[in-house]
């Protein structure tokens, strides 16, 4: 006997429609301001100023993770997510912002650089670092990119649960109906959130990524705040809800205990410094005024953190007291346990029942999602432009109408490509938690190059070798660790176990390359005089 | 500001960045499951009052050891933002 079933409210997917339309909007006003130059469509003419840039640069720092993932990582682990998580960010990422990202601009200002790797390339005299960097950066936003096409189409999917019966149907294997029938297919979702970033950066170029990643920022702040406030009435009040969860089996929540080891909790300080090697993120910097347009970032960024992220770690820990008391009704996985990712999700659509309130925040999620994911396309296009066909061909044979058209081209075959291996892993289940677990090491892959970056701004001695070594040995490392996490056997009971002694993989990574850059730049030879001066010349008359 | 004293404020903020670096590690909260406020775990409100430190310290970073002599230097040579064509050839 076939089951019938009622079709679920339309209004949230209309808000999320509208929100989308709202960015194609943007894209086309942005793009009328765009002044034909290559300049102007790679770093928006050096021209923005510190509002949109602490916008831009935090949309571009958040991931949809920051909603839902941390709403999912305080309901499975408690409130040292926090601390494990945002409060290193906030100190972590403005220090890189200070000490990296300003004399970074200067360096891009002064010598005209679009791109990391011609950064490096000329601060080691070394082409071959050039493109073993293009290679090993490109490597790493790969995987990063497929994260966000594949959880935007989960997202949506996940949304629009129930919303066409009749068109989109999905079945059991015994018949019955899936809970996520009459839904957007995965594959719709996801080219539906490809197409939207597209038609904005593709005519918008960077200056299009800026205004969406500031009306992005604005829109899962704004949400993630409205969600909380209405969560936490229908808990029956901040107090209440936490008096709830101490109550409650799930009480360890309001605390770390042994949820979260103390060697992990440490070197987890060592993941943030991968915004120091972020393309998308160098690109951003690019695009600032003057130094001063730092400063709102710098200050700004660390609380902007505590405003996403506290309201996402009380809802995620009063959620594990209300299911742990049969309260709430979770999704399980193939082993039983409660999918940690619907949390947010659930806590909505069971305490809340607003349609208005799941319209908002899944446009929420989708502009975190999006907030990055156009930077990481625009910037693999400026990568592809600047660093490969610019530079093969040589840096007067194009006019800079025609560096703009290559980079759309670029950027079009990016997001073609990108969906494409997107809707083939989303094929199977297996294959699409691969690519978030190879998401999660990314992260450790750009912090794992963070000393080469702080070497080439404040180590007059590093050399081309060392350089070169550090990038290898750094590459290495991670395919070992890697390897050793994702593929090879581990011992019965620790087939989740991430960690080594306790520690953050990266720790080990990031020591490798430290070391092999500070011994192989004292054993060989030091970079000519005139190289070096190049660069150094912002320290003088500083602070000394 | 003269140079010696953004020198010593250079040395105080940094100094501070690294106490702050160290009291991240806040294993006295680490059991305590007590609420702030009636409803904020103290490890929690322990890690937002963190943040708002961080600012306040980044705060008088841009303040008190802003790396003034950058943004002449990045105008040195390109004075157009829009050109590209200073560029270092390699």
């Amino acid at each position: 006997m076939m089951l019938t079933i009622a079709q679920a409210s339309l209004v949230p997917l209309w808000i999320i429609v509208g929100y989308l339309a709202l960015l194609l909007g943007l894209g086309v006003v942005s793009s009328r301001f765009f002044k034909g130059t290559a300049a102007d469509y790679f770093v928006v003419s050096r021209s923005v100023g510190s509002f949109l840039l602490l916008m831009s640069v935090f949309g571009t720092t958040m991931t949809g993770f920051a909603l839902v993932g941390s709403t999912g990582e305080s309901f499975a682990k408690g409130i040292g997510v926090y601390g494990l998580m945002a409060s290193w960010s906030g100190l972590v990422h403005s220090a890189v912002f200070f000490l990296i990202g300003i004399r970074l601009w200067a360096v891009g200002k002064r010598y005209g650089y679009l791109t990391q790797c011609e950064y490096f390339r000329d601060r080691f005299d070394s082409p071959a670092l050039g493109y073993i960097l293009f290679s090993i950066l490109v490597l790493l936003l790969i995987p990063y990119l497929l994260v966000g096409v594949i959880a935007s189409g989960r997202f949506l999917q996940a949304t629009t649960a129930g919303m066409f019966p009749d068109t989109f149907v999905m079945t059991l294997p015994n018949g019955n109906p899936h809970p996520l029938t009459g839904s957007l297919p995965l594959w719709l979702g996801s080219l539906v959130v490809c197409l939207v970033v597209l038609g904005y950066v593709f005519f918008g170029g960077l200056r299009g990524a800026v205004w969406a990643n500031t009306f992005q920022t604005i829109v899962f702040m704004t949400t993630g705040v409205i969600a909380f406030y209405l969560i936490a009435q229908k808990f029956g009040g901040l107090q209440a809800a936490s008096a709830k969860l101490l109550e409650s089996t799930s009480a360890e929540r309001a605390a770390r205990g042994s949820q979260i080891g103390q060697a992990q909790f440490f070197t987890y300080c060592f993941v943030p410094l991968s915004v120091g090697m972020f393309p998308h993120l160098f690109q951003h910097w690019l695009t600032a005024r003057s130094a001063r347009s730092f400063r709102l970032t710098v200050v700004a960024h660390p609380v902007f953190i505590a405003i996403v992220w506290t309201p996402c770690i009380l809802i995620g820990m009063w959620a594990a007291g209300l299911f742990a008391d049969g309260g709430l009704r979770l999704p399980k996985n193939p082993d039983g346990t409660p999918i940690s990712n619907a949390v947010l999700g659930a806590v909505i659509n069971q305490l809340v029942h607003s349609n208005v309130l799941s319209g908002l925040v899944g446009a929420g999620v989708l502009a975190a999602i999006m907030s990055s994911l156009d930077s990481q396309f625009m910037c693999i296009g400026t990568m592809f432009t600047n660093d490969i066909v610019v530079r093969t061909c040589g840096h007067d044979r194009f006019s800079d109408r025609q560096k703009v058209w290559i980079s759309r081209v670029f950027i079009l075959a990016i997001v073609g490509v990108t969906y494409g291996l997107a809707v083939y892993m989303m094929g199977d289940d297996r294959r699409s938690q691969s690519v978030f677990a190879l998401g999660v090491w990314c992260f450790s892959g750009f912090a794992a190059l963070f000393p080469l970056v702080f070497a080439a701004v404040y180590w007059k001695r590093a050399t081309r070798a060392g350089a070169l070594a550090s990038v290898l040995v750094a590459a290495a490392v991670w395919a070992v660790l890697f390897y050793r996490d994702i593929f090879a056997e581990k011992p019965p009971g620790s087939e989740d176990e991430k960690l080594i002694l306790g520690m953050m993989p990266v720790t080990f990574i990031f020591a490798a390359s430290a070391l092999t850059i500070i011994l192989v730049s004292l054993i060989t030879r030091p970079l000519p005089e005139a190289t070096v001066r190049r660069f150094f010349d912002p320290d003088a008359g500083d602070r000394r | 500001m003269t140079p010696a004293r953004r020198s010593t404020a250079w040395w105080v903020i940094w100094t501070l960045a690294a106490v702050l670096f160290v009291l991240h590690h806040d294993f006295w909260f680490w059991d305590d499951r007590t609420l702030v406020l009636g409803f904020l775990p103290v490890g929690l409100a322990y890690h937002v009052a963190y943040s708002v430190a961080a600012a306040l310290l980044w705060l008088a970073a841009v303040r008190f050891a802003w790396p003034h002599h950058i943004e002449e230097w990045a105008d040195g040579t390109t004075s157009d933002p829009n050109a590209t064509s200073a560029r270092i050839k390699a």
